[in-house]
């Protein structure tokens, strides 16, 4: 084997020890996905539960412990590191670098992520069960009255997080110094753009939840009273801290995929993207935002008006960057020539389901009519419109639109277009009638409900149920490509594809760029 | 072309109009109605601030289905025309700073739009002057206390809990009409009154809600919070505790009964007469029937969510054959009037009255199979209190 080009080590050490971006972005995709699954899992457990009114299946404690790890799990387990794998694969291939800047922190950051997730998951065979207090974890309940297991809970949110913070690092690093000679920062693809923002987003706010969940260990096992008002602290201030970081990672979650939508639609739409400048812009205005409005999380803890009003505009202000981006890909696709490939029809998804969460969400963010909104179900349905349809069909294109370039074979059609429509038909069926139970005055995180939810609840049952079983067709279809798949080597899969990944053979060779390419 | 911009608009306002008459049908508010079970809409409700709230979401709904038919119009029609398969060259056109400034002013000028409304309604909200009463609210793994405060000091105050029994929600029997909203004891107030709530919370967060009367505070431990509310009907409205408070969170509804100023003033007398006569059963001695049939309903209230229908456990200890239980007197009293301080075991002695406590004792000594024959009277437990 030659010195200078080496193919992968064979085995397990491959995997182990690999420094590769690509090796590391599959291992984070396929992490992901599986945690996908197992959070999608939980969510089933408490749809089924949900089908009718009455406990049936479960108990109440049981479900609290579900929906908690449902909410974790999905937001940190499967949303996350799928991005991560995704900039790992394409960020290098996008710039014109060989590899990412810090490649032994590239193995550590992915092989930390596993364990973290299995001492989180092991939490659900603990004496008192696994967390039962939701993904936001509010104090006292996260503390004084939490399970044994929330020791342990505190351990996986450190390493995970120092997880995203190498990550992110690494991205920064990336970017910054590995671009191909004559790839200015405005001529960067806009799925590097995106992650560069976010990255410095979860380097400015992991530390923040880092920080939350010190305190909380401190006030379990270290007599502190940082979140008890008994001993001077205040219960309160925990959701100040946490949603300080909860804010932005909203953002963090939703960037990348903004990222992906805009390489995306251009492709299939033939067309540049109408405001290559304005999107930049718009990311870092939404980023810097981002900041300033956590407490609309929080407009009924009894903050003093002037609070309420300062939030109330800052988060009504984040509707015009937003705005800017949806009308930006709708006038991409103006007097295209477009064709709707998978990955096409997940992007348009995602424009409309986005569009609604984002309507949703302007709607909370007005805090009088927040009071009647606030903790119901129109605000489960906010947010999966922009998490699901938004981070997750975003990531399901991306995959579509990017496998034939990993594996130099070509997905199944009709399969993956059968995957969208039962995708997009499911979840809405699961989704916008909790706009209804919502209004109608049904709280969230409940095992149980009143008679008149009993309808909206059961089509919301069987809706995610198509949408659960959707995702088996998805890794069918994969799985089925990588082993079987129609051979390809056309470096330009689609017709309208731009960027330097698409100069690259196909499959894409173990290293890439190791000579930079020039830029013009 | 006319035909099919016709279509499209069927398409986008069809679902609209459905869901706008469909929210007319459940608007009809007032008395104790059960709710629609397909409802799809918030509802004004019974208070004038409701009713701006409504204004407020019906006004931002609007503004949003009008630029989401824009956009989706926009979006579809380029979807349907500008397409390869119909032959369309893609044109190369890109960048605009005319357009890039439209669309950044006009929603700006349209949320400045929304905030004008949104802040005066916001404002009214936050006047919390001029209040013609107080009710204390104060939150409880897993129930509602509330407590009328007087300048006198003679303050009436009770618990209120889950009233759907067990078998409902385990479903070995039919469900009610208010299934999971109906409580043993409602609180009463006044029509037409300003009432204030100051809430609070004896353990964890929860969230007083009650989407007819347009309230809902956190409930936090260690601090007040002031919301207020002016119902202008008579009826009874009921809402659920907002913030997930742990186990039993889905079964903590609230349910204001909104009567006419006499009746309220009825009740109210009523009340304190009640507990005058609870202070004259202080001093009576019981005998064991009497203590075991108190017990019972008492216990069902407040122990059986974590201490099991049969005393067999659950988030809480076992009670049958348990060392507390068939320990000395003292020690189960200490537990149940103190609780177990870091455990979910709460302090009782603040929550029931000591004849309540002195039956729900002697049950849980003689019931479940522990027949320890000992009986528990008023008096000791007001001695163990007293020290």
């Amino acid at each position: 084997m030659g010195a200078h080009h080496h193919g992968p080590a064979k085995g397990l050490s491959r995997w182990l020890f690999t420094t590769n971006h690509k090796d590391i972005g599959t291992m984070y995709l396929w992490f992901s996905f599986s945690m996908f699954i197992l959070g999608g899992a939980f969510a089933m457990i408490t749809r089924a539960e949900l089908f009718q009114p009455g406990m049936q299946l479960i108990n109440p404690a049981f479900f609290n412990q579900m929906t908690t790890l449902h909410g974790l799990i999905m937001v940190f387990g499967a949303i996350m590191p799928s991005f991560v794998g995704l900039a790992n694969w394409m960020i290098p291939m996008m710039i014109g670098a060989p590899d990412m800047a810090l490649p032994r922190m590239n193995n550590w950051s992915f092989w930390i992520l596993p364990p973290a997730f299995l001492i989180l998951a092991s939490t659900l065979f603990m004496e008192g069960g696994a967390p039962n207090f939701g993904w936001t974890f509010y104090a006292p309940l996260s503390t004084t009255y939490a399970p044994p297991s929330v020791t342990y809970f505190i351990f996986s949110i450190h390493v995970l997080g120092l997880s995203s913070i190498m990550g992110s690092i690494n991205i920064i690093a990336t970017v910054m110094n590995m671009r191909a000679p004559g790839m200015t920062y405005m001529k960067m693809p806009l799925f590097v753009w995106t992650w560069l923002i976010t990255a410095f987003l979860l380097v400015a706010v992991m530390p923040v939840l880092a920080g939350a969940v010190t305190m909380m260990l401190m006030d379990i096992h270290f007599g502190t009273s940082f979140f008890s008002a008994a001993g001077g602290g205040d219960p309160v201030l925990f959701q100040h801290i946490f949603w300080f970081f909860g804010h932005p990672e909203v953002y963090i979650i939703i960037l990348p995929a903004f990222g992906v939508v805009s390489q995306i639609i251009p492709a299939f739409a033939r067309k540049p993207l109408f405001g290559y400048d304005s999107m930049v812009y718009a990311t870092a205005a939404i980023a810097f935002l981002s900041f300033v409005v956590w407490a609309h999380h929080m407009y009924t803890v009894g903050m003093p008006v002037a609070g309420e009003l300062f939030f109330m505009y800052a988060t009504m202000l984040i509707a015009v960057p937003t705005g800017v981006k949806v009308f930006n890909w709708v006038t991409t696709m103006w007097r295209g020539s477009m064709t709707f490939e998978t990955p096409m029809l997940f992007c348009i998804g995602f424009l409309v389901l986005f569009t609604i969460g984002g309507f949703t969400g302007l709607m909370l963010s007005i805090a009088p009519a927040d009071f009647q909104y606030h903790d119901s179900y129109f605000v489960v349905a906010h947010f999966h419109y922009v998490m699901v349809a938004g981070a997750v069909f975003s990531m399901s294109a991306a995959v579509y639109y990017w496998l034939p370039k990993w594996c130099g074979r070509m997905y199944n059609e009709a399969m993956g277009k059968t995957h969208f429509w039962i995708s997009f038909v499911g979840f809405n069926i699961a989704f916008f009638p909790q706009h209804f139970v919502g209004l109608a005055g049904m709280p969230r995180r409940i095992p149980d409900y009143a008679l008149q939810f009993a309808d909206f609840n059961m089509i919301s049952s069987i809706g995610a149920f198509i949408y659960g079983a959707s995702q088996i067709l998805f890794l069918y279809n994969v799985v089925a490509t990588i082993v079987a798949g129609k051979p390809t080597s056309d470096a330009k899969t689609w017709e309208g594809a731009e960027g330097l990944e698409w100069t690259v053979a196909t499959p894409a060779p173990y290293h890439t760029f190791e000579t930079p390419p020039q830029v013009r | 072309m006319l035909l099919k911009a016709n279509r499209l608009r069927e398409l986008v306002l069809g679902p609209v109009l459905m869901l706008l008459s469909l929210a007319s049908a459940g608007a009809a508010a007032a008395g104790d109605k059960v709710n629609e079970s397909w409802q799809v809409n918030m509802q004004p409700g019974a208070t004038e601030i409701g009713q701006s709230i409504y204004d407020l979401h019906m006004l931002i709904f609007w503004i949003c289905v009008v630029i989401g038919a824009l956009v989706f119009g926009v979006m579809f029609y380029s979807i349907f025309y500008h397409r390869k398969s119909r032959g369309v060259t893609p044109s190369t056109f890109h960048e605009s700073t005319k357009a890039e400034i439209a669309w950044t002013v006009v929603p700006f000028l349209i949320l400045i739009g929304m905030a004008v409304p949104a802040t005066s309604t916001l404002l009214e909200i936050y006047d919390f002057d001029d209040a013609d009463m107080d009710v204390l609210v104060t939150g409880y793994q897993w129930k509602w206390k509330y407590e009328y405060l007087n300048e006198n000091g003679e303050n009436v105050a009770f618990f209120s809990n889950l009233r759907t029994p067990q078998g409902e929600i385990y479903n070995a029997t039919d469900k009610g009409e208010h299934y999971l909203l109906e409580v043993d004891e409602p609180m009463v107030i006044p029509v037409d009154t300003k009432v204030r709530f100051l809430v609070t919370a004896n353990d964890v967060i929860h969230s007083f809600w009650v989407p007819e009367l347009a309230v809902k505070k956190d409930a936090i431990p260690g601090f007040i919070n002031e919301t207020w509310t002016k119902a202008n009907v008579e009826g009874i409205y009921r809402g659920q505790c907002a913030e997930l408070c742990g186990k039993e969170h889905g079964f903590m509804p609230i349910v204001v009964n909104v009567v006419s100023k006499e009746e309220y003033a009825g009740w109210l007398e009523a009340k304190k007469v009640e507990a005058a006569e609870i202070r004259g059963l202080m001093a009576q001695t019981f005998t064991m029937d009497e203590l075991m049939t108190r017990g019972k309903s008492v216990y069902e209230r407040n122990c059986l969510a974590c201490h099991g229908a049969n005393g067999e456990g659950g988030v809480g200890t076992a009670i049958a054959g348990s060392t507390v239980a068939m320990g000395e007197v003292a020690g189960h009293l200490e537990i149940g009037i103190n609780g177990v301080p870091g455990s979910a075991m709460q302090a009782f002695g603040g929550q029931i009255n000591d004849v309540e406590m002195a039956a729900v004792i002697t049950y849980q000594r003689n019931a479940f199979g522990n027949n320890m024959g000992d009986m528990i009277q008023p008096i000791d437990v007001y001695n163990h209190k007293k020290g």
